[in-house]
């Protein structure tokens, strides 16, 4: 072969390949699009899915005034930081996301009394944070607008139905299981926080 | 012939090299390693008569013990497999253990009913010697998240199983088999201790 030829073949491969589809290697197929594969990989993605489960528990705990704050401002602020972090495309801090984790996990556990302000700007926090996490994820993959928006509804409709079942809870012993729920999320962020730490 | 063996070589390489074909990686290793986590803790009997007993201490104590004890053990589990994950080493984790279902065991038999910080902290320093077994007993290649995740769950829902036992303390006969089941736990636990000793 000549290296005419060799280089020529390289070309070709090297073009083929940097033409390819990004590897979304992370990312879950449900096969029914970009949209659900966002949708589903919120549901996957343990890092993103604890806090926010935490903080919708949470103000499902403090009522129906806090859980509309929180689904007001969680999803909107989700939606800026993905978007945010599919240009800057920032690196995951495991350290950050297990910490918040194990914070909002032993509010839940804790049940504190915040003022409302204070939970709308927790909702606004985590949802940058969240999102920008998850924005880094996908911002290698195809589509990343649409898995964004999917992800997005994802986080809108876990909230809803957290916080709106929590919201509903009467009997006492049902909001004590959401306060051990809260440990078990706070119990999970701790070891999290290990394994950054490893 | 050679030359089309050649070509069929090279588009072979090219099709494996396709990213694409990545998306079969996706998220494969975390339902294994949530799998594996939750299993840790049920497959285990010294770990599953200790939490059964916790779950059972805390029916017999009743509000807020009910609720404060499974609350304790999984955060100070956890705080166990935290210190196990950065490198910490606890010695005689087996004889702790072992001990754990010994000293809950004859909580459950004695009925015993001792201040709730006392139990709080008599729990939570058993807790610490399961969860760094937890910890340190991660399957290499696991996802950490997953698997820790999983045997959270698992302990709690081992917890929820021993206080929904305990329910039948409001009983005279179920405060009896409460207490035989505690005998029972502690026996078990000698027996855990005879073996960590002797290995």
């Amino acid at each position: 072969m000549t290296l005419a030829r060799a280089l020529t073949r390289f070309a070709v491969a090297a073009a083929v390949l940097g033409a390819a589809p990004a590897a979304d290697a992370h990312l879950v197929t449900t096969n029914l699009g970009p949209f659900y594969d966002g949708f589903a990989h919120f549901f996957t993605a343990p890092e993103v899915l604890l806090p926010v489960l935490a903080l919708s528990l949470f103000a499902g705990l403090r009522g129906a005034a806090f859980g509309r704050a929180v689904l007001l401002w969680l999803p909107a602020a989700w939606l800026a930081g993905a978007c945010g972090s599919l240009w800057l495309a920032p690196r995951s801090p495991p350290l950050a996301a297990a910490g918040v984790t194990l914070a909002l996990g032993a509010l839940v556990a804790a049940d504190v009394a915040l003022p409302r302000r204070w939970v709308a700007g927790f909702a606004g926090a985590l949802g940058l944070f969240a999102g920008a996490l998850a924005g880094a994820d996908l911002s290698g993959a195809s589509a990343p607008l649409a898995l964004a928006a999917g992800a997005a509804s994802a986080l809108f409709v876990t909230t809803a139905l957290v916080a709106g079942q929590v919201t509903s809870l009467r009997a006492p012993w049902t909001r004590i299981a959401v306060r051990v729920a809260g440990s078990w999320i706070a119990a999970s962020g701790l070891l999290m926080l290990g394994w950054a730490l490893r | 012939m050679k030359r089309v063996t050649s070509r069929a070589a090279a588009a072979f390489s090219l099709a494996l090299a396709w990213p694409a074909v990545a998306l079969a990686h996706s998220q494969a290793g975390g339902s294994v390693s949530f799998s594996s986590g939750f299993l840790h803790p049920i497959s285990g009997l010294d770990h599953i008569v200790a939490m059964l007993a916790v779950g059972i201490w805390g029916a017999q104590l009743g509000a807020p013990g009910i609720w404060l004890l499974p609350v304790t053990f999984p955060l100070v589990m956890a705080f166990g497999g935290f210190l196990a994950l950065v490198g910490v080493p606890l010695p005689g984790i087996e004889i702790g253990i072992a001990v754990s279902a010994i000293g809950l065991g004859l909580a459950v038999c004695l009925e015993a009913k001792p201040s709730l910080w006392i139990a709080a902290l008599l729990v939570g320093v058993f807790a610490i010697f399961h969860g760094h077994a937890h910890g340190a007993e991660l399957p290499p290649g696991a996802n950490g998240i997953a698997y820790s995740i999983g045997f959270v769950i698992a302990t709690g829902l081992l917890h929820a199983t021993g206080i929904s036992v305990g329910l039948v303390h409001r009983w005279l006969a179920g405060r009896v088999a409460l207490r035989v089941a505690g005998a029972a736990i502690a026996v078990l636990g000698l027996g855990f201790l005879w073996r960590a000793v002797a290995s």
